[in-house]
């Protein structure tokens, strides 16, 4: 037993959580924010680190390492909210790797894992996927049918493409119709590779939730009222306990099915959705009530906060809901 | 990360399962002094085993188990649904005190009768005006020649009445600062000086005890890790109280939580989006519970240092048992309020579980406090 990450994945979290810290300095984050939209440069840089195909296998290009290290990748990018198309890239990456076929595996994963010909994916319900990260830039658009039972491989140019004006400006996302009968269908099963994309999105809202906890406890020892840190008061310092417990039970969950995704993949169904069952409810409160702590200022627009809280409650709609994912839960532990 | 065991942890995990598969004596007969017997019977159990004492080191008589393996030992008890040692506060407080804080002598004397359940211990720490804020205790500790004589009133000491031995921590300097001025005694409960009342809680059963302390005598021997350093001991009583607990719960919890998944199906309510919700809801707050447990374990076996994630099993155990009996007994709606069900006694009980061992809003404190660095209150 030894639930702590090796010392190469300390590396990767380390070097990815100070190279990210530079990159998207708060105020790079807003400008790009404000103006809807990504640096190339940015994306560049990903790939170049290689990144963008981290738990892609070597023969496709890949790092071949796994969804561990895609998890940490993806906690350090929420921790800064960093505006890239990883996390939609990643999904796609992960969708055709998993439940994709060979061929579509060679002909679409090198350019998945290069950074050049990107991916996205997103769940398909009565013929809409209503929330697809990335889908306006993406090359590939992986859609999976809403049960998760299968789901079919698309090229953008085969798809209505309607960007849309989420609450999170830190990212893309767009409504995906795609044509009548365009597309392959997904060869394997889509299970596993929903449950590993759940897992990296759950692994995101753990950053956005730890870095909010910080920007929380950082102001309630500054910000004085009535001649004390606010800190000092129950009202704010358990609040901020909370924030806390719901932070590290995600952050234990999201771990627990990124392990299992690849090592005990029998477990994964039941962690995956845990995980993301408790990340989108934690990602939401943790963000909220970080809010509440700022008072007033954290309303501002001035103030950064709002950006990851916003990102923390799309994160938390990505991919299944947290209601959706405790019913499944709910039917993976017996209730019939 | 390996969430799995290692081979040496499952050989021990295997080891304790067969054990307990010959060995487990099941449930406990009903009456006090029955139930007491078989507590003792299956203590002598466990130490003839070499399990009594899983923590202590082997010089000690115990068997110098490691964290992980210890929360192994809780997993499997609670799986088992093994009774309780009868020693428990000995066990897992008053040996660890005297190992850590005791003179050769104190070592010598006291240990293997805690081991062997030949001396039962129970704990004097709150006062009917001392609870979280337990430095503020008033029992008093008068020097008299070599002894002590000792004035005051405890009260929730579990096993008092058949207890040889009370972890008391009194105040021996009145004119010091609240915080020191305060030893650790090692009271014999044997003397006319004190007295036990037995505690009636709001589910009828006598579990706990008032303590009424006359004039009571200690000898100087029986202090513990020296005169007026009596909070720094108990702090290290209440920290083995909460280590490695957290492993055991989780595992206890979730077999409740297959009895509840059984009685939402008897009741007609398995396919209820409400109930399936919220069963699920306690599930993953269980597995957090649990993950907690072993992500705090892999951290103080690597630095030595409890991370943040540590100090959150007992808050999350006790809400998710609290949560789970609340359910189960509106599961069964009218039924529900009967006296004379195992659902509803474990809800009663329950309502202890955010106060004892620290309550919820201490626990609370000691987040905000010591890992997020809050500013204090005080």
């Amino acid at each position: 037993m030894n639930f702590d990450f090796s010392d190469d994945q300390q590396a990767i979290k380390r070097t990815a959580h100070d190279l990210l810290a530079d990159r998207f300095k708060p105020d790079t984050v807003r400008a790009l924010a404000e103006g809807e939209r990504y640096d190339d440069a940015h994306w560049g840089e990903i790939a170049e680190l290689g990144w963008a195909g981290i738990a892609i296998d070597e023969a496709h290009g890949g790092q071949g390492l796994g969804i561990v290290e895609l998890a940490i990748l993806a906690e350090e990018l929420g921790y800064t909210v960093a505006p890239v198309p990883f996390l939609s890239n990643a999904a796609g990456g992960i969708a055709i790797q998993h439940a994709g076929s060979d061929a579509q595996r060679e002909r679409l994963l090198p350019g998945i894992a290069s950074g050049e010909t990107r991916a996205t994916a997103g769940l398909l319900r009565n013929g809409v996927a209503a929330l697809v990260p990335d889908a306006d830039s993406a090359a590939t658009i992986v859609l999976f049918d809403g049960g998760g039972s299968g789901g079919v491989v698309l090229d953008a140019a085969d798809c209505e493409i309607e960007p849309l004006a989420t609450i999170d400006q830190t990212r893309r996302y767009a409504r995906v119709t795609p044509r009548d009968g365009a597309g392959e269908p997904l060869d394997g099963d889509a299970g596993p590779a929903l449950d590993r994309i759940a897992t990296v999105v759950s692994a995101e809202i753990v950053g956005v939730a730890q870095k909010t906890l910080e920007m929380a406890v950082e102001y309630a020892r500054d910000r004085q009222q009535f001649g004390r840190p606010i800190g000092a008061y129950q009202g704010v310092s358990h609040r901020c306990a909370d924030m806390l417990r719901e932070t590290e039970s995600a952050r234990s969950t999201a771990y627990w099915a990124a392990w299992a995704a690849d090592a005990e993949p029998e477990t994964l169904p039941v962690a995956a959705a845990m995980a993301k069952a408790l990340a989108s409810d934690a990602g939401w409160n943790v963000t909220a009530s970080a809010l509440q702590v700022h008072g007033g200022i954290g309303f501002t627009w001035e103030h950064d906060l709002h950006f990851l809280l916003k990102r923390a409650k799309v994160d938390g709609a990505l991919f299944g809901s947290a209601s959706q994912h405790r019913e499944r839960v709910a039917a993976l532990s017996g209730l019939g | 990360m390996d969430l799995t065991l290692s081979p040496r942890e499952q050989a021990f995990a295997d080891e304790l399962r067969g054990w307990l598969a010959e060995n487990n004596p099941g449930e406990e007969p009903s009456g006090d002094e029955a139930a007491w017997e078989f507590r003792l019977a299956w203590q002598r159990k466990l130490h003839d085993r070499g399990y009594a004492g899983l923590s202590w080191p082997e010089e000690f008589g115990g068997r110098g188990a490691t964290l992980i393996e210890q929360a192994i030992f809780g997993e499997e008890m609670a799986r088992a649904k093994a009774p309780m040692a009868a020693n428990l506060l000995g066990l897992v407080m008053g040996g660890p005190v005297v190992i850590a804080h005791g003179t050769q002598e104190q070592k010598q004397r006291y240990l293997e009768p805690i081991l062997s359940g030949e001396e039962i211990w129970c704990q004097g720490f709150s006062e009917p005006e001392s609870g979280s804020d337990l430095a503020s205790l008033k029992t008093r500790a008068v020097k008299d020649g070599s002894e002590w004589v000792v004035t005051g009133q405890k009260v929730w000491t579990t096993f008092a009445h058949h207890a040889k031995w009370c972890m008391l921590v009194a105040r021996s300097d009145q004119d010091a600062p609240k915080h020191q001025g305060m030893t650790y005694f090692l009271l014999d409960m044997e003397q006319e000086a004190v007295q036990v009342r037995p505690l009636r809680q709001i589910t009828g059963e006598e579990e706990f005890n008032e303590l009424f302390i006359e004039e009571a005598r200690i000898p100087d021997a029986n202090v513990i890790g020296g005169v007026g350093n009596g909070w720094a001991v108990a702090i290290t009583t209440l920290m083995h109280e909460r280590a490695g607990l957290g492993a055991g719960s989780a595992a206890s919890v979730k077999i409740a939580l297959g009895q509840l998944i059984e009685l939402a199906k008897e009741n007609g309510v398995a396919d209820d989006p409400v109930i399936r919700q919220k069963i699920a809801a306690l599930l993953i707050e269980t597995e957090a519970l649990r993950l907690n447990a072993w992500r705090g374990l892999t951290q103080i076996m690597k630095t030595g240092i409890p991370g943040p994630e540590g100090s959150l099993p007992k808050l999350q155990w006790s809400a998710v048992n609290q949560g789970l009996t609340e359910l189960a007994v509106a599961i069964q709606g009218e039924e529900g309020v009967l006296r004379d069900s195992d659902w509803t006694y474990r809800f009663l009980r329950a309502r202890a579980n955010s106060i004892e061992g620290g309550t919820t809003e201490i626990l609370k404190n000691i987040i905000a406090e010591r890992v997020l660095n809050l500013p204090r209150l005080r």
